[in-house]
């Protein structure tokens, strides 16, 4: 192909010099490019917005709060592992009013505080944080788009999130507290009223705030689905993408799939517990001397369909994360992506072969174990493409320039632990491997490889990333630094030690690990304080950052267009970008990782910008 | 700047070296018997063991690996620039390679599959149904919030009869003997774990679902319920008793007997008195 007919040609139809918008002119079914003025109404401007950068950051700031709530929990379940029935630093006496008790956090509360730490973590902090957040905000720019394709429903996906949040929040307090059947709520403990106090109400509370989150995701993901494949710029190919924007699209599809599953569900376990059917209970179970349950179904059913959502719902969480990470390292080491066509196959094969895996989750369950035999293998094979991912991520930094600013840091954070998450993965996979390690700690620190050393690296480093760009504010680097420094550290020391412990067979989801005389060991109780300490500054880390993030709202020094000097179309416009995101729809001319060009004069070349005469894109990707 | 790669590396020496560690102390390493660390007291336990050693030094080489590719990437290629705050470098221009694409595929593909196939024949003899040893049941294990109903066969040595005895939270079996019991639960979904012996499965209401495994040790063990089941989960603990021999067992079988026959006596009294 010759330079000429790249420059000219941009992969759709020629662009004009008055491009039309496409998409947008369309569904207002008018041919001009116009742009609608921004609401000037403080409710319809901040509040009830359409515009889906304000939807985006309104999904950040709340799941920015529930990763408070959820951290505070999680710092309680360590502290009642390390030291249990000690009463909890300043809280305890609060909490509980029994002095002759000594303020002991009760057995049962420390049930609810997995379980919502885990809720919450997931539903309410992590999927909105990367989907809703990061989904929201970039895609429209990265596309070139003025808006979603469907921005009211864009704002109720946000807005549908309230009633799972006022749920969620409020069932701490009705009769019997929140639910503690664990985040996966296998019945017969979460249909059963009397099983444990938490099923009395609090499970029902749940259900519904997970049946709302649901509706919310589904709403995003057709949002998504439908946007990235009408509404693209002239010239933004499906191969010109950034692999964000590939992420968020196959991550929306796994959802848009998995989901309905999920919440057919979560509405037959609450038609169980509130209309009488028995989808989850069989014949001739009975609960605290409750009378005997003429039951007809299987406990079993549940963990499939629960799964079925579930697994794929883990790679939701990782790879938007990934696609954003891909862009973050290829940025700052200012190479093109290593394998780039590669790394999509490889999200799409996650994507796959994820809806094949869930049995795993039930090697011990009771499910006929020559399943189990079939559920390893495809779960050995989805290692597979996260392998792929991981080498092509170090195939990028290899030979680059890279530059250590926070984001690349957590970037590189984020490549380095999900080794660590997707290695001890292969464990679990492993059918006889995993009769000792299933339901041990062994997990818990798998399952934090992954979610807080995958997801949470890569939500911070996405935060620093485009930071500039939600903000029109610079972050202070120097704290962001000295913030991942502290996180990474204390991270491996909260998280490494459970794999020990967990091999060691300590089951996760015991209140009191001292009633087993194996656990009662120099050892393992030394392991589970250096675990909370260890916790308690990875909590306190965070602080930096909070305050780095609001300081820097109304104090950070202004940014500039194209702070990192990076070539996807966000950077293209204003910083922050205005309601309409572009005053005219850009027109992309190649693929977005084209740094360090040779003969071009700047160490990028963005995806808007015509190649300079002479100058030959590589075959690979051209 | 390039002084990054130290915090990754040292991250990376924790890890392994825990993994070092862990085998040298008791407190570290897979269960095991006080006094006798590298030892799974059952057939079962020994061949889990030594997969999870295979597996664990697969991945340690694959981490190792990747890290000290990563380390030496954020060491080596580092942004560094002259005195005229030029880069020093230019990064090299590069989108990819097919023939590593396809190497790096082909290699863990492989080995993923050795592991997958290498581990089958072990995991067929611990559950399926058709590897259970042709044996009587030595006990019906019923779970229920928050205990481990043992029932066992009474000196008709048939399960299921009016003669059959019943222990809460004690378990008994002889060394040496596939034992095989009968897992239920009366009202949720617990888990029957023997770390020593690396045995789980869950107790499902409304299945009866069979489990076997052996011990090589005579002596005192654990029960542990795996399964979160309540406000009471973490005590629902279970003391296992690895009988020498037959004798033993026979004859802490008897004393059980005559235990139970005494209760039962003094039940009868009561109900006379009243």
């Amino acid at each position: 192909m010759s330079t000429e007919s790249i420059g000219s040609d941009p992969g759709g139809p020629a662009p004009q010099a008055t491009d039309p918008g496409r998409g947008h002119a369309r569904e207002h079914g008018h041919g001009h490019d116009h742009i609608h003025p921004a609401p000037s109404h403080f409710l319809t401007k901040y509040v009830f917005s359409q515009d889906h950068k304000i939807i985006g950051i309104q999904f950040l700031f709340s799941g920015l709060i529930f990763f408070v709530l959820g951290g505070l929990l999680a710092m309680a379940i360590r502290w009642q592992l390390a030291w249990p029935w000690k009463p909890l630093p300043i809280l305890g006496s609060a909490l509980w009013s029994s002095p002759s008790l000594g303020y002991q956090m009760p057995p049962e509360f420390y049930n609810k505080l997995f379980t919502m730490h885990a809720t919450i973590m997931i539903f309410f902090v992590i999927i909105p944080l990367l989907t809703g957040a990061f989904g929201n905000f970039l895609i429209p720019l990265m596309i070139g788009a003025r808006d979603m394709a469907f921005p009211k429903l864009n704002m109720f996906s946000y807005w549908f999130m309230w009633p799972a949040f006022v749920l969620i929040t409020y069932s701490f307090f009705v009769e019997g507290g929140s639910s503690e059947a664990g985040w996966t709520g296998y019945p017969i403990l979460s249909i059963a009223k009397w099983a444990t106090p938490g099923s009395l109400n609090g499970q029902t509370f749940w259900l519904m705030a997970l049946l709302f989150a649901g509706v919310s995701s589904l709403m995003g993901s057709i949002n998504y689905i439908t946007t990235i494949v009408m509404l693209r710029a002239p010239g933004m190919r499906m191969f010109r993408m950034p692999m964000t924007v590939w992420a968020m699209f196959i991550t929306a599809i796994l959802q848009a799939f998995a989901l309905p599953v999920l919440t057919s569900a979560l509405i037959m376990q609450l038609l169980d517990r509130t209309a009488g059917t028995n989808f989850f209970s069989p014949v001739g179970w009975q609960v605290a001397n409750s009378p005997p349950v003429v039951g007809g179904g299987g406990p079993l059913l549940w963990q499939h369909l629960f799964w079925f959502y579930s697994h794929p719902a883990v790679y939701i969480m990782i790879l938007p994360a990934m696609g954003m990470v891909s862009d973050v390292i290829a940025t700052f080491s200012r190479k093109p992506l290593f394998g780039y066509k590669p790394m999509v196959i490889a999200i799409a094969g996650i994507a796959g072969l994820g809806f094949i895996v869930w049995g795993h989750h039930m090697f011990q369950s009771g499910m006929n174990p020559a399943l189990g035999a079939t559920f390893m293998l495809s779960t050995m094979m989805i290692a597979l493409p996260s392998a792929i991912k991981v080498f092509n991520w170090l195939g990028t930094m290899w030979g680059g320039r890279i530059q250590y600013t926070s984001a690349m840091l957590n970037a590189m954070a984020f490549v380095a632990m999900f080794i660590i998450g997707g290695l001890s993965g292969i464990f679990m996979a492993a059918t006889p491997v995993d009769i000792l390690i299933h339901d041990t700690y062994f997990i818990v620190g798998h399952i934090h490889y992954v979610l807080f050393g995958g997801s949470t690296f890569g939500i911070f480093a996405a935060i620093y990333y485009w930071y500039p760009k939600m903000f029109g504010r610079m972050m202070s680097e120097r704290l962001g630094l000295i913030h991942f420094f502290l996180t990474f550290v204390f991270f491996n020391g909260t998280f490494f030690l459970m794999h020990i412990i967990g091999m060691h067979g300590h089951p996760r989801r015991i209140a009191d690990p001292l009633v087993y005389e194996y656990l009662n060991r120099a050892g393992v109780i030394g392991m589970n304080q250096f675990m909370t300490i260890n916790a308690f500054l990875l909590g306190l880390s965070q602080l930096i950052f909070a305050y780095n993030f609001l300081a820097s709202l109304f104090l950070g020094p202004k940014a500039p267009v194209n702070p990192w000097h990076a070539n996807t179309l966000e950077w293209g416009t204003s910083s922050p970008p205005p309601h309409y995101n572009f005053a005219r729809i850009p027109t992309v001319y190649h693929p977005p990782y084209e740094y360090s060009v040779p003969g071009v004069e700047q160490d990028f070349l963005p995806q808007t910008e015509p190649l300079p005469p002479g100058i030959v894109l590589d075959p690979v990707m051209a | 700047m390039r002084y990054w790669s130290v915090v990754f590396a040292l991250a990376a020496i924790f890890s392994v070296g825990a993994f070092v560690y862990a085998p040298l102390s008791g407190d570290w390493w897979l269960p095991n018997p006080s006094g006798d660390m590298h030892h799974s007291v059952s057939s079962f336990g020994r061949e889990i063991d030594s997969l999870f050693v295979i597996i664990l030094v697969i991945t340690g080489v694959v981490f190792i690996g990747t890290q000290v590719v990563l380390v030496w990437e954020a060491y080596r290629f580092a942004d560094r620039v002259d005195d005229a705050g030029r880069p020093v470098r230019q990064a090299r221009y590069f989108h990819g390679s097919q023939r590593l694409e396809v190497i790096w595929t082909i290699i863990p593909a492989a080995i993923l599959v050795f592991i997958a196939l290498y581990q089958m024949g072990t995991w067929a003899n611990i559950k399926f149904r058709s590897a259970a040893p042709k044996v009587q049941p030595t006990a019906e294990v019923t779970a229920r919030q928050f205990q481990w109903i043992f029932r066992y066969p009474g000196p008709d040595r048939k399960l299921y009869t009016p003669d059959d005895l019943y222990t809460v939270n004690d378990f008994h079996f002889v060394k040496d003997r596939m034992t095989l019991i009968n897992l239920r639960s009366s009202d949720v979904i617990h888990s029957f774990f023997l770390p020593h012996m690396r045995i789980k499965q869950d107790a499902v209401p409304g299945m009866i679902i069979p489990v076997w495994f052996d011990s090589d040790t005579a002596g005192h063990f654990e029960l542990v319920c795996a399964e979160l089941c309540g406000w009471g989960h973490y005590k629902m603990r279970g003391n296992v008793t690895v009988h020498a021999s037959d004798e033993e067992f026979a004859k802490w079988q008897a004393d059980l007997l005559a235990e139970q026959n005494r209760s039962q006596l003094s039940m009868a009294t009561d109900n006379q008195g009243r």
